[in-house]
């Protein structure tokens, strides 16, 4: 049954027990999204810290990633995946989780996914053979990268 | 409807007119259609009348004056009869759109530029003080054209309320719509909660006010008879392609002394009666509201569409639908964890059936669905206000036509449960037996 495939156990235990969930201060950055085919939508906020340089740039780390949502599995489970590979990671390793992810998002089923960026993400390799639903696991991923955008914003303004 | 049982539609033949339905999907599982309400299958009748225009008389219609060309456009013509004739309606009052949403922009189109015109088409004009009146209900192709209109002539935007039970709220009726009220604008039918809404009190209503009534019958003029005669309203626009008609095609009807005043939305060929360098003037309608060359091949199709539901009968095709939808909202509804938004009673009640599942998401649920071969639609349904009314993000629908079955029905419930299995979430097993 294709079914297993995309709901992998992985993801469900994620969409059960969300990690990192609710939206936490103080933050640098917050995007709002939504899916508009369908109404989902997450808040979420990014919290920086300044590299070696002490700038809010590409070598700044992720100290927090806090969101609220609301939605279907994948959308759920993708942004609490999201938020175990990426807090801790630079901003720089966080943009490459997301080439990563969004590539594998598109490869239709066939792609080869990079296991070490995307450690637990891989679990999604299932739902890019349905293309209705991948705008569903990128939701928390676009608001990240929205988020991230203000934070850098912020600091240059 | 006659009191008298009608005869019964025999389901098995005109499956057989669908060459799709007898498609698998998804490993081979049976096609379960349950999607009509967003776009209807096509019978061969449909399809071969199309490829016959194609094959025996294509042309661009109403220019040339070869052969093929006086063909194209009998062809064409003799279909916008048979359409016409379909809804009570003379065949000069009925304009061919690309399809509802087309339809009902024409008008709020025109509208707007009558608002900078002359004097003349004043009954067309609304601007600032002037109010349009649609409902809570609406399809966004009813609701957002008169938000547009509004935000470039200045008028003002109300609507009414939907009850809890999926109904219009008609207590404010005498308020709501008023001297100042220009264009009321509703669904015949709700395309999510299958509400059949009051045509004759809220027609009446704005007849006294002298405000331009607007119907969006996309889901009733497939499903149900439709007279245009009987409504009495001033527009009303359907697409073909919920009604077993090709894509790209869609109806505005109204009354012929309405489309005479009314100035045109889209210009260009064929809609003019003299051009000069630096002015125009118009074609008598239909023609003054189809600029370009036409979709003659879709019109053939779409009557060739009308002719097959009036060979079963609109009233049989509307039973048919009424005893499915019966049917569903009780083996549905009786799943445990099931919520039918919308009426749960058939009274004025159409053949769209939405509904939400404890904790499983609609998108998950339909995931399941589909791996079953059962296809229904989730999301907002294009009806986003009023999901945020009834406080529910997203909804499943089925929706029926004269190609459904019980069996149908069954694998719709049957799916249900099995996505309730798959997430964990299935309650006991109390409805199973």
């Amino acid at each position: 049954m294709q079914l297993d495939a995309m709901y992998q156990e992985i993801i469900l235990d994620h969409y059960r027990n969300p990690h990192n969930k609710g939206l936490r201060d103080p933050y640098d950055g917050e995007a709002h999204h939504i899916n508009p085919t369908c109404g989902d939508e997450v808040t979420l906020r990014v919290t920086l810290t300044p590299g070696d340089g002490g700038e809010l740039d590409e070598k700044a780390t992720i100290a927090d990633v806090s969101y609220d949502s609301m939605g279907c599995s994948i959308s759920q489970a993708s942004t609490s995946v999201l938020t175990d590979l990426l807090i801790g990671r630079t901003v720089a390793d966080g943009m490459r989780t997301l080439d990563a992810f969004t590539e594998l998002m598109q490869s239709k089923g066939k792609g080869e996914p990079d296991e070490d960026a995307l450690d637990d993400a891989v679990a999604f390799a299932g739902v890019s053979q349905y293309p209705a639903r991948i705008k569903c696991a990128l939701l928390g991923w676009m608001a990240w990268k929205d988020a991230v955008s203000k934070s850098l914003d912020k600091e240059g303004v | 409807m006659s009191t008298r049982e009608l005869e019964r539609l025999d389901v098995e033949a005109v499956r057989k007119d669908f060459p799709i339905l007898s498609r698998t999907v998804r490993d081979g599982r049976r096609l379960v259609y349950l999607d009509s309400g967003a776009t209807s299958q096509k019978p061969r009748q449909v399809l071969d009348a199309e490829r016959e225009f194609y094959e025996r008389h294509n042309a661009a219609v109403h220019r040339g004056a070869h052969q093929l060309a006086e063909e194209a456009t009998d062809a064409y013509e003799a279909a916008r009869e048979t359409i016409a004739s379909f809804i009570g309606a003379s065949s000069g009052e009925v304009v061919f759109t690309k399809n509802a949403t087309e339809a009902i922009n024409l008008v709020a189109y025109a509208m707007s530029n009558a608002a900078t015109a002359e004097p003349a088409l004043s009954r067309f004009q609304v601007g600032p003080g002037d109010e349009i009146v649609v409902t809570e209900m609406e399809h966004h192709a009813n609701l957002v054209p008169w938000q547009q209109l509004c935000q470039r002539t200045g008028a003002t935007l109300r609507w009414f309320p939907v009850t809890e039970e999926g109904r219009l709220d008609l207590s404010d009726i005498g308020e709501l719509v008023n001297e100042r009220t220009r264009v009321v604008a509703f669904a015949h039918q709700s395309n999510v909660l299958g509400t059949v809404n009051p045509v004759e009190t809220i027609t009446a209503r704005a007849r006294e006010v002298g405000a331009l009534v607007v119907l969006d019958a996309c889901q009733s003029v497939p499903h149900m008879p439709v007279d245009v005669g009987e409504l009495d309203v001033d527009f009303l626009a359907f697409s073909g392609h919920k009604m077993l008609g090709p894509n790209g095609i869609g109806v505005l009807w109204s009354r012929r002394e309405l489309l005479e005043a009314m100035p045109p939305f889209i210009t260009g060929g064929s809609m003019i009666g003299v051009v000069h360098m630096d002015h125009s003037t118009w074609a008598e309608p239909p023609q003054r509201f189809e600029a370009g060359v036409p979709m003659a091949p879709q019109a053939v199709g779409l009557a060739a569409a009308c002719d097959y539901l009036s060979g079963i009968g609109m009233d049989r095709v509307a039973a048919h639908e009424h005893r499915l939808t019966e049917y569903a909202l009780d083996v549905v509804g009786a799943v445990e964890g099931v919520r039918i938004v919308g009426p749960t009673e058939t009274v004025d009640r159409g053949g769209a059936v939405s509904f939400v599942v404890d904790d499983i998401h609609p998108h998950d649920l339909g995931q399941v669905l589909d791996d079953r071969g059962v296809e229904v639609r989730v999301g907002h349904h294009c009806a986003w206000p009023m999901h945020r009314k009834l406080g529910i993000v997203a909804t499943t629908r089925a929706s029926f036509y004269l190609y459904n079955s019980v069996e149908d029905v069954d694998a719709l419930a049957e799916a249900i449960r099995d996505a309730q299995r798959f997430f964990g979430t299935r309650p006991k097993d109390k409805d199973s037996a």
